[in-house]
């Protein structure tokens, strides 16, 4: 064969067979379904009926083999005291795992507990937090190595096979969601409990809070009482100012939660 | 209440202070700031090394070899930081297995790939005549004791086969060497810009979100590569020097080598003439930071209360003080003043040294200082003793020994490449 038949033939086959093979990267059904899928996961908190028990706290660490003794958490309650005065306290002590059994505010390791007279507080509500599988995650998109990912049914992952343990997650996440796991030295955060919710069960937290004040939905059916809420009612997100498009909706959010 | 027994990675050395997010902790710690230190030193040296080869500045010709080789000895020591920092130091190959391109990590192997390939090419072109030159010399010998046969086999392999050291050919090595070192220039600014991108595109952070990031991080690596070369250059000198004076090794048999004198006057061209050079560069680096400083005074969005205090108020020693007054004003008012002596020139490089790690470290650590919340602050303690192998790698020791490995690298380079290669030797061998 000459050398010039040779390229000819190649360049044939090559155009040939690459239109077949088109056609089967066009009817990939995987694609078509993420493309429209049928189930994408939301959450909502409602800030009025959460009382700050920390029930959601030790039942995620529990579920989800976080141990108790490590001051990391993927979900948490903050507390929030604004005073007449216009002072404002925040605090989070452990997390909220034991709830908010002390009425002194925790103040950090430097300034120890501050004790606040009730006559003077104006207004004060708890605010639970977990990670909020953001539609355009910044999370994902700085892995280097694509060890954390987006669901099809939009719930964040990380892969603890493959993350290296740089870290670079954790500090583009916006929220403070993420931590490294103290056993098994990756990356850890919130799945929203995929474990349960691909199975028909509820998240830990949302079974363990005896208010309500945690409910999950799939988005797309329109037909789910939750659903109905964040569609019609008056909802706020967290920091929506970073473009992470967050899926954990809240009622109540007041302009200091950040 | 259960007992704290299990402290999570970035505990032992965060305290915090108000509202913190009970995930915040200061995760990215003196390895980070390591890292772009060290990335900055290899871009700077090859940057110095390039003025002479690319520009044709003349009098730059010993230290542009001394840096070439210098530059090629900090390069693995840029990727230790980062491997030392990794939760699982083992799985970081993944990066190259499946790079993830959104990330801006992810391109780190195939940019330093690619530098690492120039610089190591360039540096085989600029020695070739040198491995030709060995091998022969050796080959010529009568009586070789084993070593040397050793050394020949060795240096015949660094030929790579081309022993062709015609007056045409060193000229194709020379012309090989400025297209390198041509390409070379814009690969190690990327090489470095890319890491201030690293810092500039985390959107979450507010001191470090500016798109200015990745050119004040070159401009401060070409600064702290110039003044590590200054004082390098100067210590081997000032150790040849001595050599010379007590004549010792080559001084001893060798009629040719420089005198006392010949190496001082070499010595001030050089420094004479590097040291300008550092300070242009000090001037761009400077402008840029200090012009981000004012913009976010002046435009005081969201995050500006909580980065003032942590600027103006907490950090001020490190950042006024430390990295603007000890590492930028004072070394270059002793280089503007007149009167300038190498000696002067040495201390104010080794100033500039101190104040760009402190500018890493601002970045870095400063970046950390202050909660997603806005209502809260997070303090550093760096570790000092190496008690577990977490406070090793994350503590002063592991920075120690980041620093001190180009150093040892750079002893064994030497050995192969001579930074100190005279081309009047070469002639005469």
């Amino acid at each position: 064969m000459k050398r010039r038949d040779f390229m000819k033939s190649t360049i044939i086959a090559i155009a040939g067979a690459s239109v077949p093979l088109s056609a089967l990267e066009f009817i990939d059904p995987k694609e078509v379904l993420a493309a429209n899928p049928e189930i994408h996961w939301a959450f909502l908190i409602n800030t009025y009926t959460c009382v700050g028990c920390g029930f959601c706290v030790k039942a995620c660490k529990t579920e989800n083999d976080v141990p108790f003794e490590a001051n990391v958490s993927r979900t948490w309650v903050e507390r929030y005291v604004y005073t007449k005065d216009d002072r404002r306290y925040i605090d989070s002590p452990q997390a909220a795992l034991y709830g908010f059994t002390e009425s002194k505010i925790d103040l950090g390791a430097r300034l120890g507990f501050k004790e606040i007279d009730p006559d003077n507080v104006g207004k004060a509500f708890f605010v639970p937090k977990l990670c909020n599988h953001c539609a355009a995650p910044s999370c994902t998109q700085v892995c280097p190595v694509g060890a954390t990912y987006k669901t099809d049914d939009g719930v964040v992952l990380v892969d603890r096979s493959w993350c290296i343990g740089c870290g670079y997650c954790i500090m583009a996440c916006p929220f403070g969601a993420r931590y490294f796991h103290p056993v098994h030295h990756v990356a850890d955060k919130c799945t929203f409990c995929y474990h349960r919710i691909t199975k028909g069960l509820e998240t830990a937290c949302v079974n363990a809070c005896p208010f309500g004040a945690r409910k999950m939905c799939n988005i797309r059916d329109i037909n789910d009482p939750i659903t109905k809420i964040i569609l019609n009612d008056r909802v706020g997100v967290l920091k929506d100012e970073f473009g992470t498009k967050p899926q954990a909706f809240y009622i109540g959010l007041a302009s200091e939660v950040r | 209440m259960v007992e704290q027994v299990m402290t999570v990675h970035g505990e032992l050395w965060t305290v915090k202070e108000l509202f913190v997010l009970p995930n915040e902790y200061v995760y990215w710690s003196i390895q980070i700031v390591m890292y772009p230190f060290m990335t900055g030193l290899v871009a700077g040296a090859f940057v110095l090394s390039s003025l002479y080869h690319v520009f044709g500045v003349k009098q730059l010709k010993e230290i542009a070899r001394f840096s070439l080789v210098f530059s090629f000895a900090l390069l693995p020591v840029a990727m230790m930081p980062l491997l030392l920092h990794l939760a699982q130091p083992f799985r970081g190959f993944h990066v190259l297995m499946t790079p993830h391109f959104t990330s801006a990590i992810s391109a780190f192997g195939i940019v330093f790939m690619a530098y690492a390939c120039i610089v190591a090419s360039e540096l085989w072109f600029e020695y070739r005549k040198h491995f030709v030159l060995t091998t022969q010399g050796l080959a010529a010998r009568s009586a070789r004791s084993g070593f040397d046969t050793l050394r020949m086999h060795f240096f015949k392999i660094l030929t790579l086969g081309a022993m062709d050291i015609s007056e045409e050919a060193v000229a194709k090595d020379h012309k090989a060497v400025k297209k390198l070192a041509m390409l070379g220039i814009p690969v190690a600014c990327f090489l470095h810009g890319y890491a201030g991108f690293i810092f500039g595109s985390v959107k979450a952070n507010a001191l470090w979100m500016t798109p200015l990031m990745p050119v004040i991080f070159i401009c401060s690596a070409v600064v702290s590569g110039i003044a590590l070369c200054i004082v390098c250059y100067v210590v081997t000198m000032e150790i040849r020097k001595f050599m010379a004076k007590r004549k010792i090794s080559r001084w001893a048999a060798d009629k040719t080598a420089p005198t006392v004198t010949e190496l001082n006057s070499a010595q001030q061209q050089e420094i004479g003439i590097v040291s300008n050079y550092l300070l242009y560069f000090m001037i761009a680096a400077l402008t840029l930071e200090i012009l981000d400083l004012i913009f976010r005074g002046y435009t005081q969005v969201k995050s500006w209360d909580i980065l003032r205090e942590v600027i103006m108020e907490r950090d001020f020693t490190k950042i006024f003080i430390m990295q603007y007054a000890i590492g930028n004003a004072l070394p270059f008012l002793m280089m503007v003043l007149p009167g300038r002596t190498v000696r002067r020139t040495t201390i104010a490089a080794c100033l500039v040294i101190f104040g760009v790690f402190m500018m890493r470290w601002n970045v870095v650590i400063g970046g950390q200082a202050f909660s997603l919340s806005f209502a809260g602050f997070m303090h550093y303690h760096l570790p000092i003793l190496p008690t577990t192998w977490e406070t090793f790698r994350e503590g002063l020791a592991g920075a120690l020994t980041v620093m001190a490995t180009p150093f040892v690298i750079f002893w064994f380079l030497n050995k192969i490449f001579p930074a100190f290669l005279e081309e009047r030797k070469i002639e005469k061998a």
